[in-house]
């Protein structure tokens, strides 16, 4: 069942390879991903916790328990969504290439492709192998068709996810060896049932984890090892901006919840350099993330660079949310994922958009933007207040939980501080979002904008629907937690 | 149902036929030749699945028990076959280039020898992959690098190709010295020259452990230059940039291959003995790291392709002596070592013979093997350059080719051994490899053409690099058809 929504654009794009077919196929191929997924979210029981719709091939390995397995339960169903939605309005807001413009839509549906492989993968070899597959199509994406110095910035962001892919494998194939054999499996919801039960002895669970956080760390762009997302993401085309920072780089996110927390609960505490535990090192980077990156983006002078360097920031929350590793904090973190992916998706569309009428997204030269293009000025403005954090949107919420949880805590471990040192990048965020949006948006109009067209049609209709997700999670965020929140217990019992 | 030996029979038969018939045909490219070599060899691949796998159990002092096949041995031999394959639709490519640096009265008198010789290459491997006794697997060796030396300075009148041929000679020579002397030391430290009375006598062993470790370094010596590990790799960039390139294509697949089966069958018995074991591992490790490092990262600045993959092929062959370097004695849920660098040298073919075919095409039919005469590739033939892409995506381990996993289970055997210190290293040097492989790919995708004449593909070989591709994907997505081959005792487990 699950499999349809990998072949679709699987198929899409090797007929866009072919040369068969042309930009409607992109629109229809998005589209029916939409509609699969929103099949699946409302047939989704909730009341039975677990995977459905599974489907499982033979075992592909002799004497291993590996073989390709599809399928979703509520957390993966979430991020399934905001693959579908992300990739709904990425493609439909296709910026105009002028070569290779079959190539180009191929790359933007692999890049989907991969993530919804990574998402329903029900096996841990594969959930790994989808999200690397994604690393050909962004490589060729960002040197054909970016911005500015678009090869550098190709070259750093292939290899630094490659590294970052092969420490996680070596983590991935620790943490496998150091599961007692008869319990040995690829299968995730197998894995997940060893939660709780102290499979892996507390001594052998810090090297693992620390390898894991590393990889997943790289993947994620945890400081310090987040260099390559800011140049990346600005010089990417729009829909492989909105795709990867949108989605997939919610992938490592999703791997620490789904392997690290079941798995290796007793890790934390480990000291692993000198005094600090494992807890400790990842609350300092990601205090990193939230203030020393926060301050960096606030003296970023390009729209694109504000929002790249702000997507890193947000990532601090989301680590923050996990390594409350209670249930509040680590669903504040599942469900930020989401609101994250949705905001930074949209803010990516309308700088794009922008920087497809002007040129550049030098902040000085824009100015009264929201008067000639009114339907982009208030998405922007949306998406900046969500991305603030501003009550009634989802991010509100998620963050809520995630200080919430995160200051529930009580330890050794100085989680307290760090939530109430995290609570002043709020105060960064409004800063650079709200300079940013001011500068573009508010004023008087340059002098070329008066000609600029605002986005019609079934365009409006995608972003609307982005939006639309932002309010209902921030509205009722239990809509969206009743999906995220069994996983979750399943995975910190 | 048939011997195991008529293969190498049939091989070597169908070598002399052909070696015949060419001295009595006159004139024409004489492309028939090697058609009817893949076509014979092609069948003789089909039999080997046909044959009878372990012998009438060996009797000591049995005439036999030199030969053994098991089916580890089976799949080496397949391995050589396949790669002959590959390499004569190579050199039927290559013809244009041959005749302009051969001196003979007709323009095409020299092709007919290029054809046959790597028929007995074929064989010496396949010998060697069946040797279980010293003496046996040195003749086979000979037969293998003797052959080499003909074909690597096969163009006389190419400086670059006589300048291989000479170094490849030395080296050569140089190498076989070691592991003659090599063998003599285990000789005379055990008294046998047949592999499993070896392990027996060194198994009890007391005395003269320093003698058996320098027996075992004078064969490292000897293979490492086979094997292309560092700090025996200096011939190799040169040798592979002079060899025509189908020779290229077959040093780096079939001698290498040859090498490790080599290398696994003589440490066996060394690896068994508790006494030698953590230090023969200990200097597994060091190559394995020298290799990975350097081969790797020389190969960062490299312009030329052809010695690009030459670093490459060093590089692989440290991923495989960190494979080897891992042997220990806990129980493993991902098969054995050995099965593991049978499945990394299988993916090795595919991947590199592709990568040589592709770089055969377009170099014969744009003057040149640099990097930069790929550039624009996509354009000029984008099915090329779509499978260039996939060689070195392969190559460079990403997912869902046959690559990746020959990665992934060479790391999970080196973590199942605690060799963390090997696997920093391995981080580091498949970080550097994507930037060099995907070097070739920004070239074919981002840069624009230099000419822009369209490449012609003849049919076989497009045939063939279409076979390299879908064998890419497949074993990278279904691993088991070659590990069941590998050991048909091992079934899968653990229904859902």
């Amino acid at each position: 069942m699950l499999t349809l929504l990998l072949l679709v654009p699987l198929v899409s794009a090797t007929a866009l390879l072919a040369g068969k077919g042309d930009r409607q196929l992109v629109k229809t191929s998005a589209l029916i991903q939409a509609i699969l997924t929103a099949i699946f979210w409302f047939s989704y029981d909730r009341t039975a916790a677990g995977f459905q719709f599974t489907w499982a091939s033979q075992p592909l390995f002799p004497g291993l328990d590996l073989r390709l397995a599809f399928g979703a339960d509520g957390l993966s169903l979430t991020m399934l969504l905001l693959t579908a939605l992300v990739t709904l309005a990425a493609a439909w807001t296709l910026p105009a290439v002028d070569q290779r413009s079959n190539l180009f839509d191929a790359c933007v549906l692999l890049l989907s492709a991969g993530a919804t492989g990574a998402f329903i993968s029900r096996d841990l070899f594969f959930f790994y192998a989808f999200h690397e597959l994604a690393l050909i199509p962004t490589f060729l994406l960002i040197g054909l068709w970016g911005n500015g110095e678009r090869q550098t910035a190709a070259w750093k962001i292939t290899i630094y996810l490659a590294l970052g892919s092969i420490v996680l494998l070596i983590g991935l194939a620790d943490l496998f060896l150091a599961i007692p054999i008869p319990q040995r499996s690829f299968d995730l919801e197998k894995i997940q049932q060893l939660a709780g039960s102290h499979a892996i002895p507390a001594a052998s669970q810090a090297r693992p984890l620390c390898l894991l956080l590393i990889g997943f760390g790289i993947l994620v762009s945890l400081f310090p090892f987040h260099s390559w997302a800011p140049s990346g993401y600005a010089c990417a085309p729009t829909p492989a901006a909105m795709l990867h920072a949108g989605v997939l780089k919610k992938f490592g996110l999703y791997g620490i919840i789904r392997l690290a927390l079941p798995l290796l609960p007793d890790g934390w505490n480990q000291r692993v350099l000198g005094t600090w535990s494992v807890m400790d090192l990842l609350l300092l980077l990601l205090l990193g993330n939230i203030l020393y990156v926060g301050l960096v983006t606030i003296a970023q002078k390009k729209l694109d660079h504000v929002i790249a360097y702000s997507s890193v920031m947000h990532m601090g929350y989301i680590f923050l949310g996990i390594a409350s590793l209670n249930l509040i904090g680590v669903s504040g973190a599942a469900l930020l994922m989401f609101s994250h992916g949705l905001s930074v998706a949209l803010l990516f569309a309308v700088s794009g958009a922008l920087r497809e009428r002007e040129g550049s997204l030098a902040l000085d030269r824009f100015g009264g933007v929201a008067k000639t293009l009114p339907f982009l000025g208030i998405c922007f403005s949306m998406a900046t207040f969500a991305s603030i954090g501003l009550p009634g949107f989802a991010n509100f919420s998620s963050e809520t939980l995630v200080f919430f949880g995160a200051f529930q805590v009580k330890g050794a471990s100085f989680i307290r501080a760090a939530t109430i040192l995290s609570l002043w990048g709020v105060v960064i965020s409004s800063v650079y979002m709200l300079r940013a949006y001011k500068a573009v948006f508010l004023g008087t109009p340059s002098s070329t904008s008066a000609k600029w067209m605002d986005i019609s049609g079934f365009q409006r209709i995608t972003l609307s629907l982005l939006l639309f997700a932002l309010l209902l999670g921030g509205f009722f965020p239990k809509y969206f937690l009743n999906y995220i929140q069994p996983t979750l217990q399943a995975v910190l019992r | 149902m048939f011997p195991p030996i008529a293969l190498e029979i049939l091989v070597l038969c169908l070598g002399f036929i052909l070696l015949f018939a060419e001295s009595f045909s006159t004139g024409g490219d004489k492309r028939s030749i090697p058609q009817t070599a893949i076509f014979c060899l092609f069948w003789i691949f089909v039999g080997s699945f046909f044959v009878q796998t372990e012998p009438k159990s060996a009797v000591p002092g049995d005439f036999w028990s030199f030969y053994g096949a098991d089916p580890s041995s089976l799949f080496f031999k397949r391995i050589a076959l396949l790669t002959t394959i590959g390499v004569l639709a190579m050199a039927i490519d290559f013809r244009g280039v041959l005749t302009r640096f051969i001196p003979a009265a007709q323009p095409n008198a020299g092709l007919g020898e290029f054809y046959c010789i790597p028929l007995f290459t074929c064989a010496g491997l396949m010998f060697i992959a069946s040797a279980k006794e010293l003496i046996f697997a040195f003749t086979a060796l000979e037969l293998v690098t003797i052959s080499f030396y003909i074909l690597v300075g096969f163009m006389r009148r190419n400086a670059q190709s006589l300048e291989a041929g000479v170094k490849y000679l030395i080296l050569g020579a140089l190498s076989t010295g070691f592991l003659v002397y090599g063998i003599t030391w285990i000789f005379g430290i055990t008294g046998e020259t047949h592999l499993d009375r070896i392990t027996t006598k060194l198994a009890t062993l007391h005395d003269s452990e320093s003698a058996a470790l320098f027996a075992l370094a004078l064969v490292l010596v000897g293979l490492g230059f086979k094997v292309a590990a560092v700090p025996f790799h200096g011939w190799v960039p040169d040798v592979y940039q002079g060899a025509p390139t189908p020779v290229t294509a077959f040093l780096s697949v079939g001698s290498k291959s040859a090498g490790f089966i080599l290398l696994m069958r003589i440490l066996e018995p060394f690896l068994a003995s508790p006494t030698l074991q953590p230090k023969v591992i200990t200097i597994l490790s060091l190559l394995a790291g020298a290799t990975v490092v350097v081969g790797n990262l020389a190969a960062l600045t490299q312009d030329n392709l052809k010695r690009l993959l030459a670093y490459s092929s060093i590089a692989h062959a440290g991923y495989l002596l960190i494979a080897i370097a891992s042997v220990s004695s806990k129980p493993n849920a991902f098969g054995s070592v050995g099965a593991t660098v049978s499945f990394y040298l299988a993916a090795y073919l595919f991947m590199t013979l592709l990568s040589f075919l592709i770089l055969n095409l377009v170099s014969s039919q744009s003057k040149g093997d640099d990097i930069a005469h790929f550039s624009g590739l996509a354009k000029r033939n984008p099915f090329l350059a779509t499978s260039l892409l996939v060689a070195m995506a392969s190559l460079a381990g990403v997912p869902f080719t046959a690559g990746f996993y020959g990665k992934f289970l060479v790391f999970t055997q080196a973590v199942h051994a605690d060799h963390f210190a090997l696997l920093a290293l391995g981080v580091i040097t498949v970080g550097a490899g994507f930037y060099y492989y995907f070097r070739v790919v920004a070239a074919m995708w981002w840069n624009t053409p230099t000419e822009t004449t369209p490449i012609e593909v003849p049919f076989l070989s497009r045939l063939v690099i279409l076979c390299c591709v879908v064998a890419i994907f497949y074993f990278g997505i279904f691993p088991k058809t070659i590990l069941t081959l590998l050991n048909p005792a091992l079934t899968p487990v653990v229904p859902h």
